[in-house]
């Protein structure tokens, strides 16, 4: 039996998979409602979810550089290692830039954060509605890639698994689950 | 002797008639009126970009000063086009029905130093409530700065209602904020 990936890295990946699911459903969510009270708490939910979110994948980055995941399967062509490798650092830059530009982009609209109402988020920018309306595209065509690049996570997955037959897929799978 | 006196004295009580300035121009591209609020715990501003206002202010007299503002309530700045439609609509200001938010004052009591307390009569959206606003006087150049705020209730003027009744999103305090130079004609 080959390595798995440790508790945490599994712990990490599936929490902030399932974090990242709800974010996207949410972000999209709300930003279609008109504008009333609901849609004010929905986006500081958002805000603050998006927030945390940044923490783990901090705590997540952290752990990953004092940690080596383990090999790939040595069927792969190394063009397939390639993409796995080019994909993965894709997902922790997205994962890292999309609540940054998140949070500038509520500074530069003069919409501060504060962390569950409690704790305040400096604004890194000023106020500049130009500005805001740019890292308002920025966050959303961010977002547009981590869809594509997990589709193709997803799919790469699910192609370790069901075509390949190798254990790419339960190594990063909780220990019951296998 | 006594001739000399006289014109002496004249002369001084002239020099203070010219000296008691009477502030009436208000200059509107000096002047400023915000309001800040709470929403979900955080700070949040805006502003209205038009007003006019009418004020006679004689340090020398205070309490025959009087102010009147007029606020365009269409004119209002949240942040973001959504929350300025939202500001005009039946819920909050109502523009339709009520473009005018007014203030008229009433009496003005000198509190020492530049200090001065404002009583007058605030109306906003149909609502006429009487209030009392701390200002500060001071010169500046040839013209005299007028700073207060005020702190009111949005409840009391039916300001956000159906869903945005409750205050647990938007605080029902909103303090209102001006900055106001007038020149002596
Ligand atoms: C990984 C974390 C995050 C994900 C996956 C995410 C995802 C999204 C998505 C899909 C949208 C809808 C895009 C649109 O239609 O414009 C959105 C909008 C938004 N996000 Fe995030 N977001 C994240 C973190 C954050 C953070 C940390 C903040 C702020 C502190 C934030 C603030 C916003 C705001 C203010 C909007 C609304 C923009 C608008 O008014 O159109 N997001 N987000
Ligand atoms: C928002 C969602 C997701 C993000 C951001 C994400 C991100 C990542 C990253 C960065 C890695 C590389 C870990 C490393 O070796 O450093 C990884 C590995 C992995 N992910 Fe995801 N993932 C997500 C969702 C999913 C889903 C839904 C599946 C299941 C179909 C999945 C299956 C896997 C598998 C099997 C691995 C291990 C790959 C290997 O063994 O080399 N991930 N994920």
């Amino acid at each position: 039996m080959s390595a798995q990936y440790t508790a945490t890295a599994k712990a990490l990946h599936w929490g902030i998979a399932v974090l990242i699911f709800g974010m996207l459903g949410l972000g999209f969510y709300m930003t279609g409602l008109s504008l009333s009270p609901t849609k004010l708490q929905l986006y500081s939910w958002h805000k603050w979810a998006g927030v945390t979110l940044f923490l783990l994948v901090v705590l997540r980055l952290a752990w990953r550089f004092a940690h080596r995941p383990p090999a790939l399967p040595r069927h792969m062509a190394p063009i397939e290692r390639f993409a796995a490798h080019a994909g993965h650092h894709l997902l922790y830059v997205l994962m890292f830039a999309i609540p940054l530009t998140g949070w500038l982009m509520s500074s530069a609209k003069g919409f501060q954060t504060v962390w569950f109402g409690v704790v305040p988020i400096p604004d890194l920018l000023d106020k500049d509605k130009a500005l805001g309306d740019l890292l308002q595209t920025v966050h959303l065509s961010l977002n547009f890639a981590l869809i594509a690049v997990l589709l193709g996570h997803v799919g790469a997955a699910l192609k370790h698994h069901f075509i390949d037959k190798d254990d790419v897929l339960t190594r990063m799978l909780p220990h019951r689950l296998h | 002797m006594k001739r000399i006196a006289l014109a002496l004295l004249s002369t001084l009580a002239l020099a203070t008639v010219a000296h008691a300035a009477e502030y009436n121009q208000v200059q509107a591209d000096k002047s400023r009126i915000a309001f800040s609020y709470q929403q979900m715990g955080v700070s949040m501003d805006g502003s209205f970009k038009n007003f006019s206002s009418q004020l006679r202010f004689d340090p020398a007299a205070p309490e025959a000063a009087a102010a009147a503002i007029e606020v365009e309530l269409a004119s209002i700045d949240t942040g973001s086009d959504e929350g300025d439609e939202e500001a005009a609509a039946k819920t909050w200001f109502n523009t339709k029905d009520f473009p005018q938010a007014r203030f008229e004052s009433t009496a003005v009591k000198a509190l020492g130093g530049n200090r001065y307390e404002v009583a007058g009569k605030l109306t906003i959206k149909g609502t006429t409530r009487d209030v009392v606003v701390p200002a500060t006087f001071a010169q500046q150049g040839d013209a005299g700065v007028f700073d207060g705020s005020l702190t009111i209730k949005r409840g009391d003027f039916s300001v956000g209602e159906g869903a945005w009744k409750a205050f647990d999103i938007v605080a029902n305090d909103v303090e209102i904020k001006f900055h106001i130079t007038a020149t002596a004609r």
